[in-house]
């Protein structure tokens, strides 16, 4: 059951935005029904970091000229800056907070923000993909959250920031539930959807799948190894400087910054969609509603191998979120991934078929990594010789595919199989004997027409 | 079942490659030939050998191009070393376009894009006749109303 209005899948961009239009406000207000709401009364005091973050980049630029000018500054020239950049600061935030509502109606969300330029956002419900509530460090402290909208085709994310953590929680609660199709009257009570946890990952566990990435050591190794040897080359300290900068918050984002942002990873079910919690100082709470996985990555490094581990990513259409488990025994991870691709078992290793064995001349040894698996409900291709990576679309979700052969390929009688889907990313099946990928063209092109009419609706719980 | 593509497409590209290849050989062979002597001027012959490499590499190309409305999906192939054969469902398009532009114009040429969800949909059908485009576009169109479908 696909809802007529997929048929305005074609009008992509559903945020309107309409600039010094007061009129439209005034008509929403008077139509009453709809009951307009402002941020959490902190939100002002969220951008007071900037002027000071500004003159602090500016001390460290030209550090001769900050003191120059701190040593010529009175006591009477300080007062008077505080008396008028304060209040003015304050005002500008207070008129920032003043202007800014929102509305939830039966089949919008409406934000109205701006004191010159104003700009009403009026999001369709239907089109939301996902709601994340994040609480950073200070907004923890402060018991605020920010709330930030996943819509297919804005590129920016719409967000509300901030209100209050409980407020937060429930808005969201009544977004899904009313994107979910529940009647406007009950959506209200509906509350948070109950949740049963699916996966928990202990400290422990991440702490040594992060010793045993790849990627940790190898961005640990360039920041220690690189600037010495730059050291000898140029022996120019500001070089160095600007090189292992770089490289010192690559080394630490890869390990210490995933840690503390993978931390106490908690995956659970509900009604509303799964639900993923997650942060060591920023709290995010993510919720994936059902039906909008596009592709869904199981990941398996090489260090990882014998202990059976894997991590998985997804992608959903306009969303930046794409882990769902950090790192997870295999078949609890399957297991998740049968929540977020109902009807799906993660094909095993042995019923994928590989690439014929005279795909050797092509891609050398690494053809071994590759192959393919299409069953009634996905299509799963592998690829990677050490890191092991098993991509599954699931048919519905497939908008074109393409079969393309180089020459090498063609003096092998091999060519690769691309699937399209909507997050803006292929999956490729590579090097499948050409007879076997003209089929698969043409068979799962029908897949991926028909897959469509089994799949789950726009509106999920309804 | 397969259509081809009409000779428009094929002049024009010969033509823009006549004219570019033989204002470059004219510079490779004019310029060291005034400044170096005459002997010189045989710089012009490697532009002209590119030339007639292309005149024929266009022809294979624009042989190579060719197109299919089927029942449900729309079939397009192309390529002759790199041979790429894309196929997409009606119902997953978002958005059928006619461009043409002022070179195309000249030769009465217009492109038919087709648009899915997924930006690696690479789906252009080049050099039409703008009758042509403008049916394809039409029907494309109808049929993909018809078997319209979301994310």
């Amino acid at each position: 059951m696909t809802t007529p209005d997929a048929a305005g899948a074609a009008e992509t961009t559903e945020t309107t935005t309409t600039a010094g239009n007061t009129e439209n406000a005034e008509n929403a207000e008077t139509t009453g029904e709809v009951t307009e709401r402002r941020l959490h009364p902190v939100t002002p005091l969220r951008r007071a970091w900037a002027p000071l973050a500004v003159l602090f980049g500016w001390a460290v630029h030209d550090p001769d000229g900050a003191q120059r000018h701190l040593s010529r500054l009175t006591t009477t020239t300080l007062l008077i800056g505080i008396a008028v950049i304060i209040p003015a600061a304050a005002l500008y935030g207070f008129c920032s907070w003043w202007f800014t509502h929102f509305a939830v109606t039966g089949t919008e969300l409406r934000i109205r923000t701006g004191l010159v330029f104003r700009r009403t956002a009026h999001i369709r419900l239907e089109r939301i993909q996902a709601i994340d509530v994040t609480q950073p460090l200070l907004a923890r402290v402060a018991g605020v959250a920010k709330l930030k909208l996943d819509v297919i085709g804005t590129d920016k994310k719409d967000e509300l920031a901030f209100l209050g953590a409980d407020d937060a929680r429930a808005l969201r609660a009544e977004l899904l539930a009313r994107a979910a199709g529940f009647a406007p009257e009950t959506a209200h009570e509906v509350g948070e959807a109950p949740s049963r946890q699916l996966l928990r990952v202990p400290p422990g566990v991440l702490a040594v799948s992060l010793v045993l990435s790849g990627g940790t050591w190898g961005s640990l190794i360039a920041a220690l190894v690189v600037p010495p040897l730059l050291w000898l080359a140029t022996e120019s300290v500001w070089t160095v400087l600007a090189v292992a900068l770089p490289l010192l918050g690559a080394a630490g984002a890869s390990s210490v910054g995933r840690f503390v942002a993978e931390y106490d990873w908690t995956v659970a079910e509900s009604p509303d969609g799964l639900r993923i919690d997650h942060g060591l100082l920023d709290r995010a709470h993510e919720t994936v509603p059902p039906g909008r996985v596009q592709t869904v990555r199981i990941v398996e490094p090489l260090l990882w191998r014998r202990r059976g581990w894997v991590r998985v990513e997804l992608d959903v259409a306009g969303s930046s979120n794409s882990v769902l488990v950090p790192v997870a025994p295999r078949e609890v991870a399957e297991a998740v991934v049968a929540r977020v691709l109902p009807g799906v078992t993660v094909p095993q290793r042995a019923a994928l078929s590989p690439s014929p064995h005279r795909a050797l001349w092509c891609v050398p040894l690494w053809w071994r990594g590759y192959g393919l698996a299409v069953t009634d409900a996905v299509f799963a291709a592998r690829s990677g010789l050490l890191r092991r990576s098993l991509a599954l679309v699931p048919h519905a979700k497939v908008q074109s595919v393409r079969m393309a052969q180089g020459p090498w390929e063609r003096a092998r009688g091999v060519a690769d199989v691309h699937v399209d889907t909507g997050a803006n990313k292929t999956v490729t099946a590579r090097l499948r004997d050409a007879a076997e990928a003209r089929e698969l063209l043409a068979a799962q092109a029908e897949r991926s027409r028909t897959g469509r009419r089994d799949a789950r609706p726009d509106r999920w719980m309804a | 079942m397969w259509i081809a593509l009409p000779p428009g497409l094929l002049k024009m590209r010969r033509l823009l490659l006549v004219v570019w290849l033989g204002l470059i050989a004219l510079a490779a062979g004019l310029v060291p030939g005034l400044l170096a002597g005459p002997a010189w001027g045989v710089f012009a012959v490697l532009p002209l050998a590119s030339m007639a490499w292309g005149w024929v590499m266009i022809d294979r190309n624009w042989r190579s191009w060719r197109y299919a409305e089927r029942a449900d999906d729309l079939l397009i192939s192309r390529g002759v070393l790199w041979h790429e054969q894309t196929v997409v469902p009606y119902g997953r398009m978002q958005l059928v376009e006619v461009t043409s532009g002022p070179v195309e114009r000249h030769f009465g040429l217009a492109s038919v894009q087709l648009h899915t969800a997924a930006a690696a949909t690479d789906a252009t059908i080049p050099g039409l006749d703008p009758a042509e485009a403008e049916r394809l576009r039409d029907r494309l169109t109808e049929l993909g109303e018809a078997r319209s479908a979301g994310l």
